[in-house]
């Protein structure tokens, strides 16, 4: 995975390349965890170039978008392609995430 | 990350006549997370050697092996790197049947609750299973609970 992060406004972008699965999902948590100690709140994960995630993934957002909301923060996702999108259905993951087609929806009015 | 490519085995088998796969491919490797991705992208590389199946062939192919390589190193061996993960892939010219194995003592598959469950839904794990059974055509498991099988379609 490559994990390259901006920021936009006081929004974090967090934008991961290939697949978030049990081999990388730590570095995803540390760099949110980074972000919410430096103060930030707002956080978007971009998958628009992420190939595929795989439970253990998943279950890094689930632990991921739990801290962020416990600390009073908000994240979103955007650029699934149809097959992690149709992973996030049928996991119900879809109704914990705030889901937008892409970065340009998910940062308007954030 | 891998901790020693050289633990990466993979070896190819022949194939069967008749109604036998094409081909076989073994691989054996440590229970340690830093050699799963880099198995699955060993495998599927090998599975479709002269031609790109296409996004959703890999897609279940890359997903149902993660998930299934994931539970054999952290479930069923305990994430112990003395023990090793065996992974078996079968093809054939319209399926391929892999089997993922363990050196662990097994597990019930029938007693792995649904992870839709409102009180589970924001659990971190119990999704692996699930998500095998939805992507695969076939499930099946040995008697012991420490070998899979799954059955894709290739393309």
């Amino acid at each position: 995975m490559g994990l390259t992060t901006t920021t936009h406004g006081d929004v974090t972008v967090l934008r991961v390349d290939g697949q978030l699965t049990v081999g990388n999902r730590q570095e995803l948590k540390a760099t949110v965890q980074a972000g919410l100690d430096a103060g930030g709140r707002k956080f978007l994960l971009d998958c628009s170039a992420t190939g595929y995630i795989d439970s253990s993934g998943l279950g890094a957002l689930v632990t991921i978008a739990k801290r962020v909301r416990e600390a009073g923060g908000q994240i979103r996702l955007c650029g699934l392609n149809d097959d992690l999108r149709s992973l996030f259905e049928l996991t119900k993951l879809d109704t914990l995430f705030a889901i937008f087609p892409g970065a340009d929806e998910a940062l308007q009015g954030y | 990350m891998i901790t020693d490519p050289r633990a990466l085995r993979l070896e190819r088998l022949p194939g069967q006549p008749g109604a036998g796969p094409e081909e076989a491919l073994v691989l054996h490797f440590p229970s340690d997370v830093g050699y799963a991705d880099s198995a699955v992208d060993l495998l599927a590389r090998h599975c479709y050697p002269d031609a790109d199946p296409g996004r959703q062939a890999l897609f279940r192919l890359r997903v149902a092996l993660a998930e299934a390589v994931a539970n054999a190193i952290q479930c069923g061996n305990g994430a112990d790197p003395s023990k090793f993960v065996h992974v078996q892939a079968e093809l054939f010219h319209d399926r391929i049947r892999l089997a993922v194995t363990d050196e662990g003592p097994g597990f019930d598959p029938t007693a792995v609750p649904d992870p839709r469950d409102p009180d589970l839904l924001e659990s971190p794990c119990g999704r692996g299973l699930f998500i095998i059974r939805h992507l695969a055509e076939h499930v099946e498991f040995n008697e012991k609970g420490n070998t899979i099988w799954m059955t894709l379609l290739r393309w």
